[in-house]
Order: C-alpha cells, then structure tokens, then sequence
C-alpha cells in the first residue's frame, strides 16, 4: 500500500477518503481535519483558552497534541475517578502527567473525586445502584460533567473540548435513533454552547475523525496513551453500537461519516420543528451554584447528599 | 512452513508467514475497522505481508467511552 501523496510507504488506509498515507503525511493530515471542524462549527479562535478533558485515552490525548500544534492555548483537566480494577485511574493519570510533562509541563488540573467527595466514582455507583438507580456509567458521566463544567466556570475557560469522534458520536445517534429520544436528537451536535449562565460551551474538534486514525495518529506521534480499557465499558452498549456501525463501514466505506454528518446537516435544514413548550426552566443548586432543572439541588449535589 | 506470531489482548496465535494483516484478522475473526497492527511498536498497513519471525501486535482501537 502507498502513500496517496509521496509513493512511499502508507501506515494507514482509508477507504472512505479514498487515502492511504505514510506517517509523515498522516501525522499533517489529521491536524488539518480538527482545523476544518473547528473552523466549519465556529469551536474556538486561537486567542481564546480551551480546557481539554483529556482521560489518557488515545483520543484525548490525540485531540491535546494536535491543538497544541495547531497552535492553540489549552490546559488540560484530568479527573481521577478511583477506578482500582488493573489501577486504571492511576495508569491513566500517569500517562496524562507523563504526556504535559514530555510536551514542556503543560498545565494541567488533577480533580481527584476521592479526595475532593469522599468517594470513589466506582462507589457512589455501587451505592446508587443497590437504590434501584442506573449502571455505572450513567453516575461516571454525571461526575465527569460535573467537575469539567465547574472547572471551566471557575477558570473562565472558553470552551472544554473532549475528544470525541466519528465513531461516538454515530454510536449515540445510533442509539437514540433507536429509541426516538427527541430531546437528546436535538442536543446532539459538535458545538453545546454556553447556556443558562453557568454550562460551559463544550466542543468536539474531532468529529470529522474515525477512532481507528486517533488511536493510528497516536501511535504515528509516539504517544504513550492508556491503552487498557475501562472495567466498566465491558459489555456496555456503545460498544455493540460501533460493531455494528463497522460491519456497515465495511460494506459501505463512508458509511459512518455519512450517517453522522447527514444528520446533523438535515438538523440545520430543519429536521425538529422548535419546542413548543419553550426552553426548560433553570434555576441555581443551593450547594454547588451550578443551573439545574432538577430543583434547589442539582443532580450531582443530590447524589452526594444521598451517600451520606 | 516459517511462522509468525499474533499477539492481541494478551492472547498469542502462530500464523503462517506470507498471508497479509488483513487476512490474520478476518481469521481471527475480528473487524478490521476495531484494530490497528503494530510491528516493532511501529504501525503499519493491513496490506503487510507478514514475514517469517514476525510479532505482530494487533491494538483494540474502539473504546467504550
């Protein structure tokens, strides 16, 4: 396989770009991809600070390197959620230190739940559940969302940026599209503005990327990312959703982009009709002062409040 | 016939040399869009011939969130 662009020799093909490109090429070619999307979604300008939410995962750690040589200003928020299974919290903390240090100690925000809370995330979950609440993962997004938006807040951040990719986010629209879950349809795009005084504007400068060239893009810039995968996403359905949106791409290279960003183009075409009903009513958590729709303590706070 | 060896989640596989990376993961029965092949820690194409000695690492790239 060659290089579409030198001859030489490809490290990666990409069917439904009709591409194959060596590393050298490669490693440009995906900073130019983030570079469009954050242009075509109007994300951010080089004069405004990002907070990436990086995990040590390959796709956090990819987006951080590519902005930082797109010449962006970013600060990176990692948050220890205390997931013991195969030290996994630790290991990925560790790569993420390890990578803003390599990179000329880039600043970086450690949140760790534990210390900050009391608890482990693992925890809280276990506890939530045994009261009839919801999987894992439902609590884990819940404490991620939380601290990245008070931190934002806090640091007058312009946007947080997480790494997100083709492959994410058809999985969720595969998801929703299943189940008809309106609201979350109407949510679901590259861009969250700010909202309600106090919800940061959250970005995904790698929406315009399939998973398999962030993970082949941090194995081309020799980024040590964690390459275990969380105990809790085994057999989680996010996971069935991307098998099968693969099997889809084999068949129909393109398949996945096309779904996706399709989507969102027929959204901006007028898709869903405005609500009816007008906007939800947000009023501040008495403990946390973020805006809430649930009552005088956001579902966060209330969490706490439960475990104690 | 030389052989290579497949390692992928800390499972190991002799293959036979001379089949490319594509053909080794449809063997394995895995999807060529969820994995990325290492040699040498270097990445390489799944158009690779394998060659006689050869450790390839295949990389589960999808993740769960």
């Amino acid at each position: 396989m060659k290089c579409t662009k030198c001859g030489g020799v490809a490290v990666i093909g990409m069917p439904q770009h009709r591409l194959q490109l060596c590393a050298e090429h490669f490693a440009d070619w995906v900073p130019s991809m983030v570079q469009r999307a954050i242009e075509k979604y109007r994300m951010f300008t080089p004069e405004q600070r990002i907070l990436v939410a990086v995990s040590g995962g390959k796709d956090s750690l990819t987006l951080w390197d590519v902005l930082i040589r797109l010449g962006y200003q970013t600060e990176g928020l990692y948050i220890n959620l205390g997931i013991t299974t195969e030290d996994y919290s630790d290991v990925s903390q560790q790569r993420v230190e390890a990578f803003a240090a390599q990179h000329g100690s880039l600043p970086l925000r450690v949140v760790n739940v534990r210390d900050t809370y009391g608890q482990a995330t693992p925890d809280l979950a276990r506890a939530r559940r045994a009261r009839g609440g919801r999987h894992t993962c439902s609590a884990c997004g819940l404490v991620k969302r939380h601290i990245m938006n008070q931190v934002a807040h806090e640091g007058g951040y312009a946007a947080i940026a997480t790494g997100h990719n083709v492959d994410d986010e058809a999985a969720v629209l595969v998801q929703n599209v299943l189940h008809w879950q309106a609201s979350y349809l109407k949510r679901q795009a590259p861009v969250l503005p700010e909202a309600h005084g106090g919800l940061a504007r959250k970005v995904k400068p790698l929406c315009h990327l399939y998973e398999r060239e962030t993970a082949a893009y941090a194995f081309v810039r020799g980024i040590e990312f964690a390459e275990l995968e969380c105990p809790y996403s085994v057999g989680a359905k996010t996971i069935f959703y991307k098998g099968l949106l693969n099997q889809l791409e084999r068949r129909s290279p393109g398949a996945k982009s096309s779904f996706y960003l399709s989507f969102l183009q027929a959204k901006e075409q007028g898709l869903f009709t405005p609500d009816e009903e007008g906007e939800a009513v947000f009023g501040i958590c008495r403990k946390c002062g973020q805006p809430t729709t649930a009552g005088d303590l956001c579902a966060f706070c209330r969490l706490w409040e439960s475990m104690s | 016939m030389p052989v290579a060896k497949i390692v992928y989640r800390k499972k190991e596989w002799e293959v036979e040399s001379g089949s490319t990376i594509r053909a080794v993961i449809e063997k394995l029965g895995l999807d060529p869009y969820s994995v990325l092949a290492l040699r040498h820690k270097k990445l390489i194409n799944d158009q690779t011939i394998i060659e006689p000695n050869d450790e390839i690492r295949l990389i589960n790239v999808i993740s769960g969130g």
